[in-house]
């Protein structure tokens, strides 16, 4: 890459704050998996169809493979590695795909994941047409989807349980 | 699939930005229909200008004349929004079919009029409504109307040096109401055909007015007046019993579709009927009998 310029890109990543050099047209899902080594993020289709580069961004699912990572510079982004509290426990999406059966290869389920999570934050107990609405945009070759759709439904039971709402 | 180098500006300012575009280069918004052309490379510009750190393009305006959304405006927060879906249902009623919801979340309203995409659902949106597109460049400010915004497949009547700032929307009309149909093979692809309809009813709560704009049946929005037939023979009925297939043939003779992977000339045709009828009833049931 002799003369392409690189910046120095930092944000914040599952809540550390994170920084690389790269140039301005490295994609915010080859900076996640390349340049900070966190390769939960899966790249599938690179043009936003698939679903499975879906992270968080301030809160929102997004597409990673159509986000530049130095417009994400600044923002605070939550990848799969990040939905876990932190003490060795999955999140209660995690466990629900866990126990419903919701992945086979897992390919697909860190966009999933992060979708259903920002999914259920917003609207905690949603219908099957809302879940198959919200889940829309991302793509499974194995499951056929209906255990993935028992799956956020259980999670939406795990969270009201926990009764933190996260 | 990576984007090819290019020079990047990430002004943050309007000032800065419309000085950067003086330059040369293409405009990141959302980056929903840009940067899958550039991971593709279907597209490999000289310089990006990335808008998104311009604080001021976020805003989304509602007042009784209607919605301005400003460049920075994205489809999910112009689709929440309770206030604009008061002053002008349409938009709300279109946007759900835009992409999928995360795709929302980044594309812009302001970029998808940019982007002219002959499928997709806010030009014909604001060509129905008559809306315009407010530009900018180092030279001067202008305002483009929805009729001369749009003037081919992927073109539409930005200079190069031009950032489009705000697309205005305006508010209904008083008992009218709007609707949105369209059949894409997958939900959130981009449709086949679509059609927004507008119905504006009488003081005695008759059709008045007919109009309807598709999507996928020519390089550009079409809009068509179909208050004629809509209106004729129908004397006397009340909007949920008016029959729209007049409506509908008339439409289908005015529309020349063309064929492709995705559907022929005759089928988009066909569906240019029953999206019409769809549309024109489901905008009639929501014309408010009242004063607004
Ligand atoms: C999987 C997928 C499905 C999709 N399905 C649909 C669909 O069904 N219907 C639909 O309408 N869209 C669809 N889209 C596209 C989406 O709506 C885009 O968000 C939108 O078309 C472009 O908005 P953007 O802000 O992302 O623009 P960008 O991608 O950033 O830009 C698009 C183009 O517009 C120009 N541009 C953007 N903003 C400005 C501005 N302010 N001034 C001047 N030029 C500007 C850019 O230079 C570029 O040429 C889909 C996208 C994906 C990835
Ligand atoms: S890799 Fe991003 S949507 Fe497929
Ligand atoms: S689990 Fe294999 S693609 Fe979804």
């Amino acid at each position: 890459m002799s003369g392409e310029p690189v910046f120095e890109i930092t944000m914040t990543v599952n809540g550390v704050r994170r920084g690389a050099r790269a140039p301005a047209r490295r994609l915010l899902s080859d900076f996640l998996r390349h340049d900070l080594g966190l390769t939960g993020t899966h790249v599938g289709c690179e043009h936003g169809v698939c679903g499975c580069c879906t992270v968080l961004m301030d809160g929102d699912p997004v597409r990673s493979c159509l986000t530049l990572a130095i417009t994400a510079a600044g923002h605070e982004i939550t990848t799969v590695e990040g939905l876990a509290p932190g003490d060795g426990e999955p999140s209660p999406v995690q466990r629900a795909f866990q126990e419903c059966h919701g992945l086979q290869c897992g390919f697909c389920t860190p966009g999933f994941l992060c979708t259903v999570t920002a999914l259920l934050r917003d609207n905690p107990r949603p219908t099957d047409e809302e879940v198959l609405e919200g889940i829309s945009g991302n793509l499974c070759r194995c499951t056929g989807y209906q255990n993935i759709v028992a799956s956020v439904h259980r999670a939406a039971e795990l969270i009201a349980e926990s009764g933190d709402g996260s | 699939m990576k984007p090819p180098p290019f020079d990047y500006r990430a002004p943050r300012t309007l000032e800065e930005a419309l000085e950067d575009l003086a330059e040369g280069g293409k405009v990141l918004a959302g980056g929903q229909s840009l940067i899958p052309l550039l991971n593709m490379r279907l597209a490999a510009p000289e310089r990006l200008i990335d808008i998104n750190g311009v604080a001021s393009l976020d805003a989304l305006e509602v007042t009784a004349a209607g919605v301005r959304a400003g460049a920075l405006a994205r489809h999910a927060a112009v689709e929440r929004s309770a206030e604009a879906a008061a002053v002008q249902p349409l938009l709300r009623q279109a946007l759900r079919h835009v992409a999928h919801p995360v795709i929302r979340n980044r594309g812009t309203v302001v970029g998808s009029l940019a982007h002219a995409d002959p499928a997709a659902e806010l030009p014909a949106v604001l060509a129905l409504l008559d809306g315009h597109v407010e530009a900018a460049s180092a030279s001067g400010r202008r305002t483009v109307a929805a009729a001369d915004f749009f003037t081919g497949p992927l073109e539409s009547a930005l200079r190069p040096e031009e950032l489009a700032t705000a697309a205005f929307f305006p508010a209904l009309p008083p008992r009218t109401g709007t609707a949105f149909a369209e059949l894409a093979r997958r939900h959130g692809d981009y449709a086949l055909v679509g059609a927004a309809a507008l119905v504006t009813l009488d003081d005695d709560l008759r059709v008045r007015a007919a109009r309807a704009a598709y999507l996928g049946v020519a390089d550009t929005p079409v809009v068509l007046d179909l208050t004629g037939p809509a209106v004729q023979g129908q004397e006397g009925r009340p909007p949920g019993a008016v029959d729209w297939s007049a409506a509908a043939a008339h439409a289908v003779a005015r529309v020349n579709p063309g064929g492709d992977i995705h559907a022929g000339a005759d089928y988009r045709r066909h569906l240019v009927g029953v999206l019409t009828g769809r549309a024109l009833a489901e905008a009639a049931r929501n014309a408010p009998p009242g004063g607004t």
